[in-house]
């Protein structure tokens, strides 16, 4: 590196700084117990608009959506749209009546809409539930960053992040973390926006980047690399005629030698390579290697796999074999080329294909210059639908609606969101505030994908060490100013870091809440006094903050953007058909809504933990890639579930249907001027 | 106070009341969410049937990218914005709801 590291650090800390100090700052003015709970809901609509998107934008949207697309091309650029676009959603159908309707809390909403203080209980196990899932990719976010810039450990970061944090909300409360939340997203915007200009100025824009994937590299930093490669570009037949430029196996290249550590088989499948199809990669190993495994078949699809070809000696890897376990001595270099499979009678088959290869241990190599990136998808494949994210269990249609799916009712059911739209002073400026909140993601939004973009081309050794990840915070440090570098760097850690803290605040706000207002409140202590609740308000954030700390350390192996999916799962298979029928359906029973959304919410959070287990081979079992896919993309049965099993239980329970129910539902619809909205925290 | 008012009425009435609100802002909403379904799950399918139009190059982008990269995010607002305002007005002509449930009544 160079003598400016520190500066990242700094950013980093005046960003923490900024956030106790602001908190403080508004702490001085949260006195009573609705300005704990919802800030006084005396939040001007552009300052709500700019927490709530300040609270939305965590680690995941800050460095996953980065890191995920520039794995897996166009798929990943769903996981953006829909995390803005869910809010239209909500906008249409949830915003206005839920606001209306004066409940604070999801479980506020149960007992009101059914008059029944049992289903509170039900509503409260789910927000702590998705809260708890969705803290454990903040943490992980936490560590990851501070072990990037300053080599912290793991948990390091994550009490760092947490101790700020559970500060600020058991002292502030919601309104302490109003202003916190909305000066950390325009931090944020910042932060994503600004180093990408730079950047653009010397390996070009967004499109140029694009472009390369489709054979022009004019201008981009893959152009910089060809100059520098020794031989000439492996010539590989096009497949279709209009792409003859085009090699569509190609990877990006490296461009200098990168050292690079890859992980032991204990971090399956990090200790993975595998190598382009497009040409030569070659690995020097200063310390030598164990090479665990060889595979040959890396690029086939799965169902190739058992052909018999397969386990004959690679050509292309000289002097190994497959199967075998290898030892490259001190110093060794393994260089690993494309190559062609013939069958007995000698005709060539699949073109060109390359090897795949597992370290047993933790394991240093140089990546030479030149060398076509490991672990990279091929160019075309990156840049069209249908890549290697929705087409790895061959139903790339029925995964790609799934997830919109997932997402864009997750977004309308994330209970820390939802408690936002309580610091609206009416419906009306509650959908004002979502519009405001849809424009300022929107813009956000556009950004990530950039970083992905040109991360792809321009630092592509992140690839071979499964840290695409950090690209946000990796990239700017490739400048040739190491001062200009390290600032930009520094200015993504710092938005990184806002990350965490404003999504951390908001769970925590949302879990203590729950905890204090709804179980020691309602539940334990229903005759307690508006002080003590606030005095259980505060103990409940330092509970659950120490809670949050320790199940971050655990979860150091688990993909952030992975963890966050399994929150939208369970909340788009429980909450949001809660709220969709209990606004809109005034035939929905606690029966029916606590049975679907109970039923449905387990049934797709164990079958996304089952594809989890099965991936870490804790578990195995062999199923068919149709159900594979659903596994993992519960979405598109749990919601059609969980809601018809409310239509249903619904149904079968007609004498459940509260007698006041015509009031209800004029409560949750009529404009404020007919007088009907009522508030269940006094001011 | 209209509040009690409201409370005061018919069962039957606070019913048709409810109903007239519901089906105008339903009928608003389901319009506009429809818009929004069509485009986000029609992009999937036009790359899935049509994929040589999905990957028309356009400005360096494919097609398909640039409308889910970029075009989708104004587009969205531009849906909330028609929204809002459609929602606020609609709201505007119930505040009065005597009239509402004197038209509800004729229906």
């Amino acid at each position: 590196m160079s003598g400016f590291a520190w500066i990242p650090v700094l950013c980093v800390a005046l960003m923490t700084a900024a956030t106790i100090l602001l908190g403080v700052y508004a702490t001085r003015k949260a006195k009573t117990a609705s300005d704990f709970f919802v800030a006084g809901r005396s939040v001007s609509v552009f300052w709500n608009a700019s927490a709530i998107s300040g609270e939305y934008l965590s680690a995941a949207s800050f460095m996953g959506i980065a890191g995920l697309l520039m794995k897996n091309g166009y798929d990943a650029l769903w996981y953006p749209v829909c995390y803005a676009t869910g809010y239209l959603f909500l906008l249409l159908f949830i915003a206005g009546p839920l606001r209306r309707f004066g409940a604070y809390t999801i479980p506020d909403f149960a007992e009101g809409r059914f008059d029944s203080p049992g289903f509170r209980k039900v509503a409260v196990t789910f927000v702590l539930f998705i809260g708890f899932f969705y803290t454990m990719p903040q943490m992980k976010g936490a560590g990851l960053t501070m072990g990037e810039i300053l080599n912290w450990p793991y948990w390091a970061g994550i009490v760092l992040v947490g101790v700020v944090i559970t500060f600020n909300v058991a002292f502030g409360g919601m309104k302490g973390i109003t202003f916190v939340q909305a000066f950390q997203y325009w931090a944020k915007l910042f932060a994503i926006s600004a180093p990408i200009f730079v950047l653009a100025n010397v390996y070009g824009g967004y499109g140029t980047n694009l472009a390369a994937n489709a054979g022009k590299t004019e201008g981009t930093a893959r152009d910089l690399v060809g100059s520098k490669i020794e031989g000439p570009r492996t010539a590989i037949v096009a497949t279709t005629r209009d792409e003859s430029a085009t090699d569509p196996a190609s990877t990006p290249r490296i461009a200098r030698d990168t050292p690079i550590t890859i992980k032991g088989a204990d971090a399956y499948p990090a200790n993975v390579l595998a190598f382009s199809r497009a040409g030569k990669t070659r690995l020097e190993f200063p310390e030598g290697a164990v090479i665990d495994k060889i595979f040959a078949n890396a690029l086939l699809k799965a169902d190739q796999l058992r052909e018999p070809y397969e386990e004959g000696i690679a050509p292309g890897l000289r002097g190994l074999e497959v199967g075998d376990r290898v030892f490259v001595p001190k110093g060794g270099v393994l260089e690993v080329s494309p190559y062609s499979s013939h069958r007995p009678d000698g005709l060539e088959l699949h073109g060109p294909r390359a090897a795949r290869i597992e370290f047993k241990e933790k394991t240093t190599a140089i990546l030479k210059a030149g060398s076509f990136a490991p672990n990279a998808p091929p160019d075309l494949t990156w840049l069209r639908p249908f890549g290697p994210l929705s087409s790895k269990h061959g139903y790339p249609l029925l995964y790609t609606y799934s997830l919109i799916i997932a997402l864009i009712c997750g977004t309308a059911g994330l209970p820390h969101i939802l408690v936002r739209f309580y610091t609206n002073p009416d419906g009306r400026a509650a959908k004002r505030t979502t519009l405001w909140v849809m424009v300022m993601l929107g813009v956000f939004y556009v950004f990530p994908p950039v970083w992905g973009t040109m991360g792809r081309n321009i630092l592509p050794s992140l690839y071979a060490i499964n840290k695409t990840d950090a690209v946000v915070i990796r990239l700017p440090t490739i400048l040739k100013s190491p001062l200009l570098g390290q600032i930009l760097s520094g200015i993504t850690s710092a938005g990184a870091f806002a990350a965490f803290m404003s999504t951390f605040s908001g769970l925590l706000v949302s879990m203590s809440g729950a905890l204090a207002h709804d179980i020691y409140g309602k539940i334990l202590r229903p005759k307690s006094s508006a002080g003590s609740r606030l005095v259980a308000f505060k103990v409940a954030a330092i509970l659950i903050g120490a809670v949050s700390m320790g199940l971050g350390m655990l979860v150091e192996s688990f993909d952030i953007t992975l963890m966050v999916g399994w929150a939208f799962a369970i909340a788009a298979c429980s909450y949001f058909p809660l709220l969709l029928l209990g606004a809109w359906w005034k035939g929905l029973t606690k029966v029916g809504a606590a049975g679907g959304m109970l039923i449905g919410g387990l049934l797709s959070l164990s079958a996304i933990v089952s594809t989890m287990l099965i991936d870490k081979k804790v578990i195995h079992l062999e199923v068919s890639p149709l159900v594979r896919s659903l596994l993992e993309q519960p979405a598109i049965w749990g919601v059609p579930l969980s809601v018809g099993l409310m239509v249903v239980l619904s149904k079968l329970t007609p004498g459940l249907v509260p007698a006041d129910i015509h009031l209800k539902m004029l409560r949750l619809h009529a404009p404020e001027e007919l007088g009907l909205s009522k508030n269940y925290i006094d001011h | 106070m209209t509040d009690r008012d409201l409370h005061a009425l018919s069962e039957q009435d606070q019913a048709r009341l409810a109903r007239a609100v519901m089906r105008r802002q339903a009928s608003l909403s389901l319009r506009v969410a429809s818009v929004f379904v069509v485009l986000v799950l029609g992009v999937p399918l036009v790359n899935y049937l049509k994929p040589d139009l999905a990957n028309t190059p356009v400005l360096d982008f494919t097609a398909t990218w640039l409308f889910l990269g970029v075009l989708i995010y104004p587009i969205t607002v531009l849906l909330s914005f028609y929204f809002v305002g459609a929602s606020n007005r609609i709201e505007a002509s119930c505040a009065d709801w005597r009239k509402t449930l004197a038209e509800e009544r004729d229906r």
